[in-house]
């Protein structure tokens, strides 16, 4: 590793209290556990998991919505707590899911794209329109939206809405959360491309948040796959779309389903049940629906294992496994 | 020994909007034979969920429904009154919806819900009725059956609920079903179950399958036979491997070049778009519907209404003016872009 | 990257939002009628001076309880077209008169039980937790108490006037503000586009005042007229019951009071203010209900 780190996480943990019923005490909800995490200029990280794993409340870590509980996180050599918030927007920027609901309904498009100007206290008005009609040809969006309201927009017109606004203080870095999930095939292959182009254009560096694999097999670079509050692999998307190791990733890849008629519905053997995330599994929290379990993996946590572009945790790599823990 | 389950001639869905008269169903035409599964597949607002509505007879009340035919297993449906129509639903036909939360009834157990499904269709003891229950909770992978009955939908999380809508789908052993994005807000690694186990249940039960999705993966592997809809019309249909081995219709070849697809795709190169947007279906609109998106237009494609024909294998129809051949050139041209 | 997913001119086909909301809005019944009648009874109000043809507080006692003019009477006259009083006032200037202070009350208890009642219910919303536990106590501590009972209270150890009245009813009637408020910015506050803004680094005070308020703002125009029309009920009950507005005053809540003496034998007394509230009230409801049909938010098309 040795290009520059843009955001780096360190050992971040972050705890919810659930209140479990009337007059119960809270229950501490781990949902991200001690993640490490470095994403390098002009990388692609993709951030995969299913719902409940933690990715989202990790992003919103990296954007400084929430602080984390422990570890730190750090913006350019800097750790985010003693950054000022508009510092961190103008190096962070996120792009979310569903283009309806990130976009004020009530305000035309012209002053959602502007906001960004607006809130940096930006000096020279004057160059603003010029700013903004830059941004709005480089995402593709045509002049005569700029007094539009969002409900007069298709989905994919809100999406590049969306876009401009993340880009238009040209951030370092952009958080994508299921950029195109929320969009029809056809419009989402234009989200795609766009983003690649805008990322070679203007030299950004990507987290994306999916769980759409063939799109993140598409566009990512490296990939962190999330279970249950931890990054249990990581390594580089070839590696992983390869030859993936941790039983968890092999399910995940084996889920997807290209368009492919000769083939049938997969059968992931994972089991129905994920696990919850009040009540999380001792030892490797994987194992009750791991097909390789081995009797120690339900008592000793397995430590990261240093892999080809990454790491992986899990005991089928770990030669030390189970004796290190006894040490 | 095929039967034909599902016979559908000429369905239409006129819908009075201020603007106009709305056409979203146009003129469909359609079967599923028992034990098959035919996959509806089009973007949003091309009509496949007012389709299926059409189907259930469930369409808001100032839809309107027109079909020459519609007959479930040789019963036909178009005459019959609301109380027979509701006489019929979820029990010969029965339908799953994409967010099973909002149809469970969340102020009844599931055990209420599942016994009431059949209670109401069938004249069998409360004891009958819990023992299919029990047992169909078991084939959708459901463990601790007998406990769950006692569980309200909140408590389970949205594969369980799905599976729970699958077994009440199934509560009467119907001869067909409708799943509208049965999988679209389930995980991943949960679809890929729920689907793997709509696919047992069907080749089991010989059940008539109406599949209506957005995703081509999911079309792809379970389909037996594929409609693409497209603006309210069918501009492709035949089986899965033809239509995603030799798609012929533009639409259909767009669609298909806008997926990445991990092996294929070349790593981060553009992907293939479809420009423009889905046209306005209030009042008739002359010629090919997919004209104003398409690459290959010509002043004969706007001149009249396109009907559908043979591609060259039998049961693979399209609507397009282009010879198979001359698209599935374009195509080929397109893909090595 | 070229203009896709945009086909040529579409936005210019659509009407704007303005004239979409206009022809919403005139092809409401109840809001058109809702709105021309209390657009009338302002108008009223506020050129009283003008119109009213007499004074409302001159009494002449020698021409008490002249009839309306609708009743088959001697007595009745186009000089007094509603009749008058027992005093010999005129009733239709005192209606007139009247409609002033019922407004007046009901537009400021409404503004100020707004201001308190929006605050409230806009912070319990957006920050939760702790704010929201100390919000919804207070919210629950004036839902424990009664309003006409306090109010009473209040007026009766004070005094009344009519500023009284107002500040009284002000500070009692903004409940529904905030128990509105706050479920509806809940529901706003978890939208991506707030989250956004944040990530923009806008202030706490920018995204409430910008991003919230306008989203619930449809919600807070619906309740104001609900708590208007409410404030002048409740004024009208304080001065039936002598502790609103003082007399010679005209109010209508007033005149009812002093018409009821004559309730079985001058009927009209009665029902000639009474009818007046009820068409002010039934106005601003129907108003309340007309705004919420068409200022809802559009679906997703």
């Amino acid at each position: 590793m040795s290009g520059e780190a843009v955001i780096e996480v360190r050992d971040v943990t972050r705890t919810f209290m659930i209140s479990s019923g009337f007059m119960k005490p809270k229950r501490p909800l781990h949902a991200v556990n001690g993640v490490n995490l470095r994403v390098e200029r002009g990388e692609v990280m993709a951030l995969v998991g299913e719902s409940g794993c933690g990715k989202t409340t990790l992003a919103r870590m990296m954007m400084g919505l929430l602080p984390p509980s422990q570890g730190t996180i750090e913006l350019g050599g800097k750790p985010i707590s003693t950054l000022d918030r508009m510092t961190v927007a103008r190096t962070v920027q996120p792009i979310f899911q569903d283009p309806y609901s990130s976009l004020n309904p009530r305000k035309t498009i012209g002053s959602i794209i502007t906001l960004p100007l607006r809130v940096q206290g930006d000096r020279d008005p004057a160059t603003w329109e010029k700013r903004v009609h830059e941004i709005m040809e480089l995402v593709g969006l045509p002049r005569r939206v700029f007094n539009n309201y969002p409900n007069q927009l298709s989905g994919g017109q809100r999406q590049r809405v969306a876009i401009a606004r993340a880009l238009i203080n040209r951030p370092r870095m952009v958080i994508c959360d299921e950029p195109t999930s929320a969009l029809d095939v056809s419009v989402q292959s234009q989200i795609l491309n766009l983003l690649q182009d805008l990322r070679a254009e203007l030299g950004l560096t990507y987290l994306l948040i999916s769980h759409n694999l063939a799109v993140v097999e598409h566009i990512a670079t490296r990939v962190a796959v999330m279970y249950l509050g931890r990054i249990v692999e990581q390594t580089d998307t070839a590696s992983l779309f390869e030859s993936p190791r941790h039983p968890y990733s092999k399910a995940l890849l084996s889920s997807v389903l290209t368009p492919d008629p000769t083939l049938g519905v997969p059968d992931t053997h994972l089991g129905a049940s994920f696990p919850n995330p009040l009540e999380m599994p001792s030892g490797c929290t994987f194992h009750p629906r791991c097909p390789k379990a081995m009797p120690h993996c339900s008592q000793v946590a397995p430590r990261p294992i240093p892999a080809p572009g990454g790491h992986v945790e899990c005991h089928l790599y770990d030669e030390g496994a189970p004796t290190y823990a006894q040490s | 020994m095929t039967e034909r389950i599902l016979e559908v001639e000429g369905l239409s869905v006129d819908i009075p909007v201020p603007a106009g008269m709305l056409h979203p169903v146009q003129d469909l035409s359609f079967h599923v034979d028992r034990g098959e599964t035919l996959a509806i597949v089009g973007e949003s607002g091309c009509g496949k969920s007012l389709t299926s509505l059409a189907l259930m007879d469930l369409l808001p009340s100032r839809a309107t429904r027109r079909a020459s035919k519609l007959a479930l297993d040789g019963q036909d449906l178009t005459g019959l009154s609301e109380r027979q129509m509701s006489d019929l639903r979820g029990n010969r036909m029965s339908m799953i919806f994409q967010e099973p939360m909002t149809s469970l009834n969340p102020a009844y157990t599931i055990g209420d819900q599942l016994i009431e499904a059949l209670r109401r269709h069938r004249g069998v003891t409360v004891g009958e009725a819990r023992d299919r229950a029990v047992w169909l909770l078991e084939k959708v992978g459901i463990t601790a059956a007998r406990e769950r009955l006692r569980q309200y939908p909140h408590q389970l999380s949205g594969g369980l609920r799905q599976r729970v809508m699958i077994a009440m789908a199934l509560m009467c052993g119907p001869d067909l079903i409708i799943a509208d994005e049965p999988t679209t807000a389930l995980d991943v690694t949960i679809q890929a179950q729920i689907l793997h186990l709509l696919a047992d249940l069907q080749r089991e039960f010989r059940t008539g399958l109406i599949l209506i999705t957005h995703d081509l993966g999911v079309v792809a592997r379970v389909a037996d036979r594929v409609a693409v809809m497209y603006a309210g019309q069918f501009v492709e249909e035949g089986t899965a491997l033809q239509i995603f081995q030799a798609p012929t219709h533009p639409y259909t070849q767009g669609l298909l070049n806008c997926i990445p697809v991990p092996g294929k795709t070349a790593r981060g190169a553009h992907l293939g778009t479809i420009p423009g947007i889905v046209p306005s279906l209030v009042g008739r609109m002359p010629g090919c519907h997919f004209a104003e998106r398409c690459r290959y237009v010509t002043d004969a494609c706007r001149a009249d209404a396109i009907a559908l024909r043979d591609a060259t294998e039998p049961g693979h129809r399209y609507r397009c003016v282009l010879s198979p051949e001359e698209t599935a050139a374009h195509n080929q041209m397109e893909t090595a872009q | 990257m070229a203009v896709n997913d945009i086909s040529p001119g579409a936005p210019d086909m659509e009407p704007s939002p303005r004239a979409l909301l206009r022809r919403r809005v005139f092809h409401h019944a109840g809001l058109v009628i809702g709105a021309s009648v209390l657009i009338t009874i302002v108008l009223m109000a506020l050129l009283a001076p003008y119109i009213a043809p007499h004074d409302p507080l001159d009494q002449v006692l020698d021409r008490r309880l002249i009839p309306p003019i609708w009743f088959d009477s001697d007595k009745a006259t186009w000089t007094f077209p509603l009749g008058t009083d027992h005093f010999g006032r005129d009733y239709l200037s005192r209606l007139i008169w009247g409609a002033r202070i019922s407004l007046m009350i009901g537009v400021s208890a409404m503004l100020i039980s707004g201001v308190i009642g929006t605050t409230i219910g806009v912070l319990a919303g957006y920050f939760g937790g702790r704010v929201d536990m100390v919000a919804n106590f207070i919210i629950t501590t004036r839902l424990s108490m009664p309003v006409v009972l306090v109010a009473l209270a209040v007026v009766s150890m004070v005094g009344s006037s009519l500023t009284v009245v107002i500040w009284v009813l002000g500070l009692l009637i903004w409940d529904r503000f905030a128990v509105v408020m706050r479920s509806a910015t809940m529901q706003v506050r978890n939208l991506d586009f707030v989250a956004s803004a944040q990530a923009l680094g806008c202030s706490t005070a920018r995204i409430v005042l910008s991003e919230i308020l306008p989203n619930v703002a449809n919600h807070l125009i619906v309740v104001a007229t609900i708590e208007m029309a409410h404030a002048i009920l409740l004024e009208a009950a304080l001065s039936f019951l002598g502790l609103g507005v003082q007399p010679p005053e005209p109010s209508w809540g007033l005149m009812i009071s002093e018409a009821k003496g004559l309730m079985f034998f001058d009927a009209w007394l009665i029902a000639i203010p009474g009818t007046a509230l009820f068409l002010l009230v039934l106005s601003i409801n129907l108003l309340g209900d007309g705004l919420r049909d068409v200022t809802a938010p559009d679906g997703r098309n």
